[in-house]
């Protein structure tokens, strides 16, 4: 990915500051795929941890449903989840070309 | 000593000098202004004038109690930072056009009749599309020029429901309204357009992305707010404004998914974010109002600071779409961390400002017992994290390396998005000051074992959701496209109808002429046959032919009468 496209807005100037990577640069930390896979584990524990915290406290709620163990948790993943995939479908009837109202 | 001048005239007044200076002068003298606005406001005593009996009517032109001094503090410091981000800008259309929408905004807000605030409203109207305008691009001219349409179909509805109004109860005054006539569903319409209601929203998603780096921000604080304040006033309790905010925080992020321009994906959390104040308002209690003014006051902040960060990345790399970007992080770290701070008070993260005010709202409704509304918020809670607080930093910062190597932000821009960034960890940290501004007396703690660990659980398993998804391949990657909303009614299917009908409309026309050419041809040569030369009605024997008109006027009346 190297290919520049034109400045969308005017901008004239944007493409005189935004050069492109050199050979020598240092890579960053998120550049090393094990990081991404450390990250990865860090939400599972932080997840993990969350999770069992439910045991000690006392959680004042209104809804019965709400003192379900973990389930704000449960409840944040499962949704987040359909979300993406629902989005995912929506996709194929929406999405159109870039261009489509230029037309 | 008096300082009893219209709060919003300041700015308007104030912006006639703007495009005559020049160099340095003029952004500081732009950022004067404000800060003078704020100091005025400070000393403003609460009550009302400049009244003013015009036509049997008492219009208030000022009218300064506790709902309209908060907002009126947010779009001054709003008007503030976004002279500061467009610090470097020489375009003096725009910045003469922001100052007044600004001060037209914070005029609306302190007009204390409906007239008074329909001049304003007008004006934030027009403002405002000069501002989007000022991209000077062929897609900013054609959303400004929508833009504009719907802006006076809802001052249109507005003017019309205050004259239905004043007729009904012989009053101007802006107080609380609600729907049980037809002017005030028809005030509400108006207030909804401007606040993006379902299917009335569209302006929004066209609009905004397409306004230059500097004008979105200023677009993103005003207008939608402006109307958040006037239904607060108006139809505060009202409850079919639960149902609509719910649907308001719902939708949006299904989008905000799929869309790949940034800034387009920023415009649809920001309505999902107005669908949470209007819900609150909709619950009506005294919490539940606290809760969508406090929230509307924190997301002006974290709103314009995200519209903020990704003008820095299109100043810096003349896009802001997800499927170029990718890897900024290693030179612009600033506008990263600012990002992320953003994304995080939008979010609703402790210790950021969403938490402590969308908390409110969300506690308001399970304590009034909306069980499918309180769901419902607290699943585009979820959502808002997934798309505003993970999608965006992920996509322009981090995610693929685009090989782009941007230069940071200016200074100013780097400024601008400091301050904000930092009111937004304030007001996170210590919400009393907020609290204290709030148009009721706050009885609320935002920081208990129960409200942190559950939101921390909620936001934490939605970002594993999104790591998950990420990891298996199983998110939808960032492609250069369209979204169709609702907008394709107007844009495509509207017009294909009156193609359509317009072609049927020739069609018929075509065929009636023809109908008429040959009707007439057919006409002359029966009149010929009859009354021509040789025609037997033409021959000089006038009995005849009187007495073939008598049986024909004789039967047609027996024809008529015998019934």
């Amino acid at each position: 990915m190297t290919e520049t496209p034109p400045p969308e807005h005017g901008l004239d100037h944007a493409s005189d500051h935004a050069s492109e990577a050199r050979a020598d640069e240092r890579p960053s930390w998120f550049d090393d795929k094990r990081n991404a896979h450390k990250l990865f584990w860090a939400v599972v524990v932080l997840c993990a941890v969350l999770f069992l915290a439910d045991a000690f406290y006392h959680k004042h709620v209104v809804f019965d449903f709400e003192n379900w163990f973990g389930f704000f948790g449960l409840f944040g993943f499962s949704v987040s989840f359909a979300l993406v995939l629902v989005s995912r479908e929506l996709r194929k009837i929406l999405m159109r070309d870039e261009d489509y109202y230029d037309r | 000593m008096t300082v009893e001048f219209p709060p919003g005239l300041l700015l308007i007044l104030g912006a006639i000098a703007v495009p005559l200076l020049r160099g340095r002068a003029r952004p500081i003298y732009m950022l004067a202004l404000p800060l003078l606005g704020i100091y005025q406001l400070i000393l403003l005593e609460t009550g009302s004038f400049g009244t003013v009996s015009a036509f049997g009517f008492e219009m208030t032109h000022v009218r300064v109690d506790r709902l309209s001094l908060i907002f009126g503090y947010i779009f001054y410091i709003a008007a503030a930072i976004g002279v500061i981000f467009a610090w470097h800008s020489d375009d003096r259309i725009e910045q003469t056009a922001a100052m007044v929408y600004a001060g037209a905004t914070i005029g609306a807000v302190f007009s204390g009749d409906l007239i008074s605030l329909f001049i304003y409203w007008e004006l934030t109207a027009v403002t405002a599309v000069f501002v989007i305008w000022s991209a000077r691009t062929k897609r900013a001219y054609g959303a400004g020029i929508r833009t504009l349409i719907v802006y006076m179909l809802s001052g249109m509805l507005l003017v019309v429901g205050t004259a239905l109004h004043a007729s009904e109860t012989g009053s101007i005054a802006f107080e609380h309204i609600g729907i049980d006539s037809l002017a005030g569903v028809l005030i509400m319409l108006g207030f909804g357009i401007k606040c993006a209601f379902p299917f009335l929203h569209n302006w929004l998603q066209d609009a905004y992305p397409e306004a230059s780096v500097t004008g979105t921000v200023f677009l993103s604080s005003f207008t939608t707010k402006l109307a958040v304040y006037a239904l607060a006033r108006g139809y505060a309790g009202t409850e079919m404004l639960i149902w609509i905010g719910a649907a308001m925080t719902a939708f949006p992020i299904f989008y905000a998914v799929i869309e790949n321009d940034l800034r387009r994906v920023l415009a649809y959390s920001l309505n999902n974010q107005l669908g949470f104040m209007v819900a609150g308002i909709g619950i009506g209690t005294t919490l539940a109002i606290n809760g969508a003014v406090s929230h509307a006051f924190a997301h002006i902040l974290y709103k314009s600071l995200l519209f903020m960060t990704m003008g820095a990345v299109l100043y810096r790399t003349g896009t802001a779409k997800g499927s170029e970007l990718g890897g900024l992080h290693k030179t612009m770290p600033w506008t990263t961390g600012f990002c992320i701070v953003g994304g995080a008070a939008i979010s609703g993260v402790p210790l950021f400002s969403g938490f402590v005010t969308k908390s409110m709202i969300l506690t308001a409704a399970a304590e009034e017992g909306y069980l499918i509304v309180f769901l419902v918020l607290l699943f585009a809670s979820a959502g808002v994290f997934h798309h505003s607080g993970i999608k965006i930093p992920f996509f322009a910062f981090f995610a693929h390396d685009s090989g782009k190597r941007p230069k940071e932000a200016p200074l100013n821009m780097r400024l601008a998005m400091g301050i904000t960034a930092f009111l937004c960890i304030a007001i996170g940290v210590y919400p009393a000051p907020l609290y204290a501004l709030l148009p009721f007396p706050v009885d609320y703690v935002p920081y208990t074992t129960s409200h942190v660990v559950t939101m921390l659980q909620l936001l934490a398993f939605s970002a594993l959701a999104f790591a998950t998804l990420q990891r298996f391949g199983l998110y939808p990657p960032e492609l250069r496209s369209t979204v169709l909303d609702f907008d394709f009614s107007y844009r495509r299917l509207l017009p294909w109808l009156w193609r359509r009908l317009e072609a049927a409309g020739m069609a018929l026309h075509g065929l009636a002429w023809r109908g008429l050419e040959v009707g007439s041809a057919r006409a002359i040569r029966a009149a010929q046959r009859h009354h021509g030369p040789r025609g037997i009605l033409a021959r000089t024997w006038p009995t005849g032919s009187m007495a073939i008109w008598a049986a024909a006027l004789l039967g047609g009346a027996l024809l008529v009468y015998f019934r």
